[in-house]
């Protein structure tokens, strides 16, 4: 087939360039520039809030990788997200096998109740749950007194063994519907002639789902993985809200480590949205690392 | 045809029974702290440290006029609502158009386009949002609530696009001929060919770009650091936190009016919920 010269095939589609300019002129904006702008910024020693600004080049790092509390930071990103991650994977696949059954009358009922705090805004669940858990007659730690499973209240959000643990379980509970959701899209795409088949062959209970059922659900589960991981590694509004990386910053994830060097002037400290960014081109990095890893993993998996 | 997997056989009743009063008593526990904050709203402080129980004795509602009015909650909520519904046109239209083109067109660049817009996806908001304050700092727009609004609506919508790509993809080339016959141009086409018969994704991509807007957090945190007036509903209610920590029930209140409408919305419109969530891995 004869193919038209460059500039030809350009003009013809005009309007196609003119209808996505909007999109991504919004996304330059908010998306793309601020990407390359906070590599710039990393290598400033620049408070955010007066101009001057001093090119030290890669000090902020040099600094950010010699702070305990970055590394600490860092390394408790990553505990959050191995400790919820699997739980939310497993737990959500539970109950969407129980809910993903017609014979079950209430299942629209419970799908409603199970993924609504997914639409509750996370900084009020944060605020609300700093209630539920306050160890001053506080929901919580009345119901585990009136049944006698504790003798005194638990300070869940102010003791720093217990914090992380009651947070990351407020975000599982937060966020569970979506993951029910994506099991049961997943769960209805196996045919039911397969299931029927496998039945008729005598396929029962573990070794139908075993055999039958997740070999199909499988690449799903790889989808689903990833999404989870990469958002545990965002929790900052709930934690914000719950904890603000208390007590003693034994809840403070990575962003809000980010966060509090770049904002945060309670303590007297200057702001240094500088030295912020480097911590945040760090972390972005390591992020994205970690999404290639999956991504090269679910390649792999797929073509098998 | 039924998609679904039967492995409670209808015969079992005892064995439905069970798995269903385990189901109602788990979603009631699941469920309470939202209702404890309902009834919170309703109570004095008193009684919300008082005991379990939900029913109020009485219906307290000076607690949401304290919110409502004392506490600003009312600006925060035209704030919010002005910025929930504004993003959402924005990302429509833009979304919109953007996924018609890639979705049923070829053009030089379109690969790159579509390579730049996918490496976005696992971005952290985290990692923008120091140079987003930036920006509109220097656009002048950081202090009302243009900025706050355009910067709601320029989160990366990549799955947004994916939605209206794929339907668009699917709409058979017929039509589009057909409007070409009686003259209609590349707009008109799009307008009035193509737009009516996306109304199931437009309504899935409104509601995701609600539910973001309506409940986002560190950019709206950020933004209105130095200008209260600007803020929403959910840094309005942290605010609260920091100001009056003792009221305990004007915060419950502030709390109800800022997640009532999102789940009233949800109730009613559960399937495009749904839909919008399921799509993303679904792709």
């Amino acid at each position: 087939m004869h193919k038209k010269p460059l500039s030809k095939q350009i003009y013809d589609a005009r309007w196609c360039y003119l209808f996505v300019l909007p999109c991504s002129i919004l996304t330059g904006m908010f998306v793309i520039y601020p990407i390359g702008m906070s590599w710039y910024f990393s290598l400033l020693d620049w408070s955010g809030f007066t101009k001057e600004a001093k090119f030290i080049g890669l000090q902020n790092y040099y600094e950010a990788v010699n702070d305990e509390f970055f590394w600490d930071a860092f390394i408790r990103s990553f505990i959050f997200m191995f400790g919820t991650v699997p739980v939310k994977i497993v737990l959500g696949f539970i109950i969407a096998v129980f809910l993903n059954n017609q014979v079950l009358k209430l299942a629209p009922f419970f799908r409603t109740v199970i993924f609504m705090p997914v639409v509750t805004a996370i900084a009020i669940i944060g605020i609300v749950m700093t209630f539920v858990f306050s160890p001053f007659n506080g929901p919580a730690n009345k119901f585990l007194m009136s049944t006698n499973l504790t003798s005194a209240p638990i300070d869940f959000l102010g003791n720093p063994d217990t914090v992380l643990p009651t947070v990351m379980g407020v975000y599982v509970w937060k966020w569970l519907g979506i993951t029910m959701m994506y099991w049961l899209a997943a769960l209805q795409t196996v045919p039911q002639d397969v299931y029927d088949a496998a039945k008729i062959d005598g396929a029962e209970g573990y070794r139908l789902w075993i055999h039958i059922i997740l070999p199909i659900v499988l690449p799903f589960a790889i989808v689903i993985i990833l999404v989870e991981a990469v958002g545990a590694l965002n929790v900052f509004p709930l934690i914000e809200t719950m904890t603000a990386g208390g007590p003693f910053f034994s809840s403070e994830v990575m962003e809000i480590y980010i966060f509090r060097t770049a904002f945060v002037t309670d303590s007297g400290t200057m702001p240094r949205l500088g030295y912020a960014c480097a911590a945040g081109v760090f972390w972005g990095v390591a992020v994205l690392f970690i999404t290639v890893l999956q991504g090269l993993w679910m390649r792999r998996t797929r073509r098998i | 045809m039924s998609k679904y997997l039967n492995f409670i056989a209808e015969k079992n009743q005892v064995k439905y029974l069970i798995i269903t009063i385990a189901f109602i008593i788990f979603s009631f526990f699941w469920i309470y702290p939202l209702l404890w904050v309902l009834s919170a709203s309703f109570k004095t402080d008193f009684e919300i440290w008082g005991g379990l129980g939900l029913i109020p004795d009485r219906l307290v509602w000076e607690n949401f006029e304290r919110a409502w009015f004392g506490a600003n909650m009312g600006r925060y909520f035209f704030n919010t609502l002005i910025i929930t519904v504004v993003s959402v046109i924005i990302v429509v239209v833009t979304t919109g158009m953007f996924g018609y083109v890639i979705g049923r067109y070829s053009f030089p660049g379109k690969k790159i386009l579509i390579g730049i817009l996918i490496s976005t996806i696992f971005i952290p908001q985290g990692y923008t949002i120091i140079p987003v304050f930036d920006l509109l700092n220097n656009l002048n727009i950081s202090k009302n609530l243009i900025g706050l609004t355009l910067a709601t609506a320029g989160h990366t919508p990549v799955i947004y696009i994916l939605l209206f790509a794929g339907y668009f993809s699917r709409v058979p080339v017929e039509l589009e001929e057909a409007a070409k016959m009686d003259g209609a141009g590349f707009v008109r086409t799009f307008i009035s060919i193509m737009l009516p018969l996306t109304k199931p994704v437009v309504a899935t991509v409104s509601i995701l770009q609600v539910l973001h807007a309506w409940n986002d957090f560190l950019l709206p945190v950020v933004i209105t650091l130095g200008n209260p007036d600007i803020r929403t509903l959910s840094v309005g209610v942290y605010a609260f936190k920091g100001e009056y920590f003792v009221d305990w029930s004007g915060m419950a209140a502030a709390s109800v009016i800022t997640i009532l409408p999102i789940i009233i919305l949800f109730l009613f419109m559960q399937k495009y919920f749904v839909e919008g969530v399921q799509g993303a891995v679904k792709g």
